[in-house]
């Protein structure tokens, strides 16, 4: 009897056995919760950040680099602080800030390491690491930090900083993590794919200390980190530093252009400001006080500022109405008949038109063209007219995005008879008489310094243009300029129509419109100024804006500036433009009166003059003082620039 | 007779001895793969480490296999209440002079060396419990016999409790397995086992649940008697033993809270619940699972163990053994290992069950009870069914005394065995 019981005890046994065995099964094979488990403990995921991409100018002057900076990271778990505010008084931080970053990181995790301080320098790392060893869960990690040796060119280069949120969470493929550094505005946005590279993943064994105990199978998984690329531009960055010079105390734009290849030599957005101040761990106060400028130093004037063209704008009339066969280079119109003023003794043919920027004659060219349609009917003319001056100004890219490798190129405005239908009311509810203005590059047309540098681009070329751009290449060999870079567009208008009109513009320069000093020997300038109405919003003086391009044969400058403010075109921009062609052209300076002139002269508006200004609504005491303060920048920049005060120190040579 | 004392001439059960070295030689594999460090390839012969030191035991135990293999088989039958009584001696011995290791101060030291006599006294538990049911005559429905016999296993129970070793307390347990072979009324383990179900499930659902389940199920019985059985007595025996259960849910509730330490609730308590704190009380645990579960199918290989190599598990190569294999060898080797222990125990089992006399078969009984209740806890305890108990993987885990122990236990087994087929032959 008893010794069956041995049958019952073999049973448990094997009972026992198999209840573990489907449990391991269940663990083993069916469950792979806990495998997922072990690479998530054992295996950690390395990240190695490659260098981004360095910038350069066309004569391979370094425009951009990485300093070695280091990220200073706590774990919070670890940190022994025996004082606290002698760590902050080092740290150069205060108490709250110290406070509230480790919250942070605590919130985030009291064993992983958070980001304590950005971007600290060499030089304060060095300060500090002997003192580190003090304080226990503190770690610094190496690395980089934009920097630019040109101290130029800040708005077309946009800066490097922490993604956004919005950016985080609207990328296609998901690359960035929160905290990456990536490309904002500027060429560092348009070329961040090139740029950044690609990171790199290393797969390594970490014992339960978190010790590195070699890579991962042989790191079969791994991959390497692929460096940026290096963007080589065809900026002149000499030129550009000298452009940048001439435009101190002036608000504007400058750009120039090579002609035969469409690139950008100058792009100077004036008030600038050291590219550095938006590369350091002060970012967002110094990018904050950026914003605060009155003169919005932050806006890019080459490519996002519309502007009406004024009398620029009279060369593509002249151009296009010689095309269409209502004009001749000997057409001659007086002043008579005209509602508008001029300044020169009229009886223009074509050439002293453009030389002396007759408005009258270009308002009987633009009335011949509009009714140069065989329809009687004087409205329906118009639009018939319109519609042909729009699609034939269109192709000087006139209207529309250009396609210059900057991500924030504003399209401006050309207007077609749908938009006067629609500002009139209705079809056939104006005619010429209502869109006259038109005629000299005013009334509702809106173009950026880019379209116009592109204009005067494309008369040095007698006919076609290719699209600005910043690029040269990639590289050391220079690869890799997009194909749109390399198309040219015909403008649909024949050699011989520019002929005239370059006259008219080498006699502009000579002894027309432009200031004298401005004709410098030797370099052949053609140009055509413009002045800009701008009574928006009651300010005395219109821009100043002048095109043009040198020498007046094969042509290897492109130029356009804009002064705001500054009256009269002959005399601010074009002084301007002539010495930028000068320094390109010659290398050097010749015409030392001009500069003298350009550098002594103040275009700066008074704030109160300023769009959005408000009044400073005197506070009494009792009320928090610090809402109602003006911005209390700008004062100091316009009278002195070689004082440093605390705001003028991020404004440099407006 | 002298030829019975030449131990190479034997008869040995070989299979029990096949099996034995199978786990030998697979632990000590394992003990290597454990503290095995990818970058400084140590040896399997590296004295410095616990592999080469689990060389050196398993030396020393083929020398002590030999002696007893050597000596004659009487000896373990007359002088085992000597070496229970020794035993005792030594187990009080250790409570004034012993080595406190990880709080328990149950460990001799000799130089380098220590040994854990706690490890012994199960052999000299099961020498004496042999010893004294050889006697004719004893019975286990005797409330006198029942009584001498629980003396012999509480008495060391006590001791080693004193020393603060919960694990190897909970070993004498075990001895119900040869009891019940014995003539143990079938009540005493079933009520055993129900006491140890209510435990379970009083950590786990509140109080209230399980006392209306226990009425429900008492009412059931009652409701399902023949009707002439459902006497006035009966049904208050029924009734005392809702009583005593509900007392008992009441109880280990206390006990659980108010009398177990921090470290032994929480060890309870995860078996219930792993994901109660996976860094702190659940690591163990959740790693050993992690471990185990991250070796699929086939393992990831001997030697490429990401999680016991780099100290995830803790004691890897003591008690968490169990998880280099499943790590390193998957499902499969979880599957031999266990398949290997089954077999062990049942092979032993049928051969106590071959036995001339009562000591043997006793004995016996004994060694599979020990063996079988080692392995269930210790691997039941690295997949999480059983709560986190330090006691060794028998013949598996590195360790000078655990290996010692679980060797002469099973070699005096298998030299009384011999004794058994000698006799047979002649």
């Amino acid at each position: 009897m008893l010794e069956n019981r041995k049958w019952v005890i073999i049973g448990i046994f094997c009972l026992v056995g198999l209840t573990y065995l489907t449990r391991l099964f269940y663990l083993q094979v069916l469950d792979d919760t806990y495998s997922l488990g072990a690479s998530k403990n054992s295996i950690k995921r390395v990240v190695e950040i490659p260098y981004r991409g360095q910038i350069y100018d066309r004569n391979n002057q370094l425009i951009v680099y990485n300093t070695p900076v280091y990220d200073l990271y706590v774990t919070p778990k670890q940190v022994r602080i025996p004082d606290t505010s002698a760590f902050c008084r080092m740290m150069n931080i205060s108490v709250s800030d110290f406070d509230s970053i480790m919250g942070l990181a605590s919130n985030y995790s009291r064993v992983k390491p958070s980001l304590f301080l950005r971007q600290l320098s060499k030089e304060d790392f060095a300060r500090i690491q002997d003192a580190l060893v003090d304080y226990r869960g503190f770690e610094p990690v190496i690395s980089s930090m934009r920097t630019y040796p040109a101290h130029t060119l800040s708005n077309a280069l946009g800066y490097v900083s922490e993604i956004s949120k919005k950016q985080l969470d609207s990328q296609d493929i998901l690359y960035y993590r929160q905290g990456d550094y990536i490309g904002h505005n500027g060429l560092e946005e348009q070329y961040e794919e090139q740029l950044r590279g690609r990171r790199g993943v290393k797969f390594m064994m970490q014992n339960v200390h978190g010790v590195n105990k070699g890579s991962w199978k042989n790191g079969a998984y791994d991959t390497l980190a692929v460096a940026g690329q290096n963007l080589i531009t065809g900026i002149d960055v000499d030129v550009q530093k000298y452009a940048d010079s001439l435009m101190q105390n002036k608000v504007g734009a400058v750009l120039a252009v090579e002609p035969a290849t469409g690139e950008i030599l100058v792009s100077v957005s004036a008030p600038t400001y050291d590219p550095n101040l938006l590369s350091s761990r002060f970012f967002s106060k110094n990018y904050r006080a950026l914003l605060r400028n009155p003169y919005k130093p932050l806006i890019n004037r080459p490519v996002m500022s519309s502007y009406r063209p004024g009398s620029t704008f009279k060369l593509i009339q002249a151009l296009i109405a010689q095309q269409q066969g209502s004009l001749l280079p000997t057409t001659v119109y007086g002043h008579a008949g005209s509602p508008m003023r001029c300044h020169c003794r009229g009886g223009n043919n074509l050439r002293g038109a453009v030389q002396n920027s007759c408005n009258p004659y270009f308002y009987f060219v633009f009335r011949k063209f509009l009714y140069f349609n065989g329809e009687h009917n004087t409205f329906k003319a118009s639009a018939i007219g319109l519609k042909q001056w729009h699609d034939m100004a269109e192709k000087f890219g006139i209207g529309s995005k250009l396609g210059v490798d900057l991500p924030s190129e504003k399209k401006g405005n050309l207007p077609t008879p749908e938009y006067y239908d629609k500002a009139y009311g209705g079809t056939l509810r104006w005619k010429f008489s209502n869109v006259y203005s038109l005629s000299i590059g005013e009334g509702e047309l809106l173009i950026s310094p880019l379209k116009l540098v592109n204009l005067a681009a494309t008369i040095a070329n007698r006919g076609w243009f290719i699209t600005p751009h910043y690029i040269k290449g990639f590289g050391k060999s220079g690869a890799g300029l997009p194909a749109e870079y390399l198309e040219r567009h015909e403008t649909g208008i024949d050699y011989k129509y520019y002929l005239p009109v370059i006259d008219g513009m080498r006699g502009a320069v000579a002894h027309g419109t432009v200031t004298p000093l401005a004709n410098i020997a030797g370099i052949d300038l053609c140009g055509k100024t413009g002045t800009s109405q701008n009574n928006k919003f009651g300010h005395k003086f219109d821009h100043s804006i002048f095109i043009g391009f040198a020498p007046m044969n094969n042509p290897k400058i492109a130029v356009a500036v804009f002064v705001e403010n500054a009256g009269w075109g002959g005399k601010a921009a074009a002084s301007v433009a002539a010495l930028v062609a000068e320094r390109y052209l010659k290398r050097k300076t010749e015409a030392k009166k001009l500069e003298e002139q350009v550098l002594a002269s103040n275009y700066m508006p008074p704030i109160s003059g300023l769009p959005g200004y408000k009044k400073p609504v005197p506070v009494s005491p009792r009320k928090d003082t610090a809402q109602h303060k003006p911005a209390p920048a700008p004062k100091p920049l316009m009278t002195d620039t070689k004082a440093k005060p605390v705001v003028a120190a991020f404004i440099r040579g407006n | 007779m002298a030829r019975n004392n030449d131990p190479f001439s034997q008869n040995i059960d070989w299979l029990t001895l096949l099996l034995y070295f199978g786990c030998v030689a697979m632990g000590w594999l394992n003990v290597y793969a454990a503290v095995y460090s990818p970058e400084d390839h140590t040896s399997l012969f590296d004295m410095s480490t616990n592999a080469g030191k689990q060389m050196m035991w398993i030396g020393t135990t083929v020398i002590l296999i030999i002696c007893i293999l050597v000596v004659n088989h009487t000896f373990f039958d007359t002088f085992a209440f000597v070496f229970y009584g020794f035993m005792i001696l030594v187990l009080i011995l250790v409570l004034f002079a012993g080595t406190n290791i990880n709080g328990s101060r149950s460990w001799f030291k000799f130089g380098s060396v220590s040994i854990q006599p706690a490890e012994f006294a199960k052999v000299a538990t099961a020498l004496a419990l042999a010893k004294y049911l050889d006697v004719p005559g004893t019975n286990l429905t005797k409330q006198k016999d029942l009584m001498y016999i629980g003396g012999i296993i509480v008495l060391p129970c006590l001791l080693i409790l004193a020393s603060n070793e919960t694990g190897s307390t909970l070993v004498f347990a075990s001895f119900t397995i040869m009891l019940y072979r014995e003539g143990l009324p079938s009540w005493i383990p079933a009520v055993g086992i129900t006491a140890a179900a209510l435990f379970v499930l009083a950590l786990i659902f509140p109080k209230l649940y399980i006392f209306i389940g226990i009425g429900a199920l008492l009412g059931l019985v009652i409701l399902l008697m023949p009707r002439y059985n459902r006497t006035v007595a009966n049904l208050l025996a029924i009734g005392l033993v809702g009583i005593v259960m509900i007392g008992y849910v009441t109880g280990v509730d206390f006990f659980v809270n108010n009398v177990l330490q921090k470290h032994q609730r929480n060890r309870i308590k995860v078996l219930v619940d792993p994901k109660i704190d996976p860094l702190g009380v659940g690591w163990n645990v959740t790693q050993a699972k992690i471990a185990i579960g991250s070796g699929r199918l086939q393992g990831k290989g001997f030697l490429e163990g990401t999680q016991t190599k780099f100290d995830f598990v803790p004691e890897q190569s003591t008690d968490f053994i169990f998880c280099t294999i499943g790590e390193e060898h998957g499902f499969i080797g979880g599957l031999v290992v266990i398949a290997l222990f089954i077999g062990l125990v049942s092979r032993i089992v049928i051969l106590a069950e071959k036995q001339r006399t009562k000591f043997a078969r006793v004995y016996g009984y004994c060694v599979a009870g020990i063996i079988f209740f080692h392995v269930m806890v210790n691997i039941g305890m690295t997949i999480g069914l059983m709560p986190v108990i330090g006691i060794p993987l028998p013949f598996f885990s590195y360790g000078g005394s655990s290996l010692w122990s679980f060797s002469i236990l099973l070699f005096i087994f298998l030299k009384l065995d011999s004794r058994r087929t000698a006799l047979t032959r002649r």
